[in-house]
């Protein structure tokens, strides 16, 4: 898993590459909270396209940068999931607190 | 009736979970299934194989067998195996968003995800020890497969 991340406009836009699972969550995990704890912005915008896999271990980690965020009342934004990455989003309700943006 | 099928043996360690779910779908391409299909069931395995992973062995990490059968029908049948401390309550297990370990920021999702990628999920208890996720799916298209090829 490869984690590209820029601010701008008080945005920070991050970019998953790879494949999300049980092996790679920890990575992910500290990886994304090391860049969330950097940097200064407003909202996260969470770009998918890159990435070629994700299953349900995909979820329990972006939960949990959400209730981080939360309280920093900084809101979280998904954009270009595949497919199936849609499907277990929609099943889980996870678009109701990281809104899916175009 | 099967027409072909395969059995693979690996430690439950997190690091072979995308070598388990590239060889099922590896193995399945021979019945001419859809790019969506694969993905479903490269999904479904790779939930099956997590949950041995972080749940079947609580001390050293033991092993976990695959076996995919292709059969006739166009159908897939594969079982994910470990010979681990198992589940106690199936139904409970199953339920959404129910994990045994919410710390560790765990979805609980595992087993809902598998049901709604696969056509039919059953679980059953290992003898002695352990669990058997057993996983069927239909594919769409006819297969490139034939009796006696």
């Amino acid at each position: 898993m490869q984690i590209k991340s820029r601010v701008y406009n008080n945005t920070l836009y991050v970019v998953l590459c790879g494949e999300l699972d049980e092996h790679t969550a920890y990575h992910t995990r500290h990886t994304l909270d090391e860049i969330f704890d950097k940097n200064d912005f407003r909202q996260i915008i969470i770009d998918l396209s890159e990435l070629d896999f994700m299953d349900s271990t995909g979820i329990g980690v972006l939960i949990g940068r959400y209730k981080r965020m939360k309280d920093r009342g900084i809101s979280i934004f998904i954009c270009n999931p595949s497919s199936h990455a849609e499907k277990i989003f929609k099943m889980t309700g996870l678009y109701d607190i990281m809104p899916k943006i175009s | 009736m099967i027409i072909n099928q395969m059995e693979i043996t690996f430690k439950a360690l997190s690091i072979n979970e995308g070598f388990a779910r590239a060889c099922v779908a590896a193995f399945c391409v021979q019945s001419n299934p859809t790019l969506d299909e694969l993905t479903d069931i490269k999904t479904a395995v790779s939930e099956a194989v997590t949950n041995s992973v972080v749940h079947a062995y609580p001390k050293k990490a033991g092993d976990i067998t695959i076996k995919v059968e292709l059969n006739d029908d166009n159908s897939v049948s594969i079982q994910v195996i470990d010979y681990g401390i198992g589940i106690k309550d199936f139904k409970k297990a199953c339920e959404p968003f129910y994990t045994t370990k919410p710390e560790q920021e765990r979805s609980g999702m595992g087993f809902t995800v598998m049901e709604s990628f696969m056509d039919n999920i059953t679980l059953s208890k290992n003898n002695p020890s352990g669990l058997i996720v057993t996983m069927e799916k239909k594919f769409a298209s006819s297969s490139n497969l034939a009796v006696g090829e």
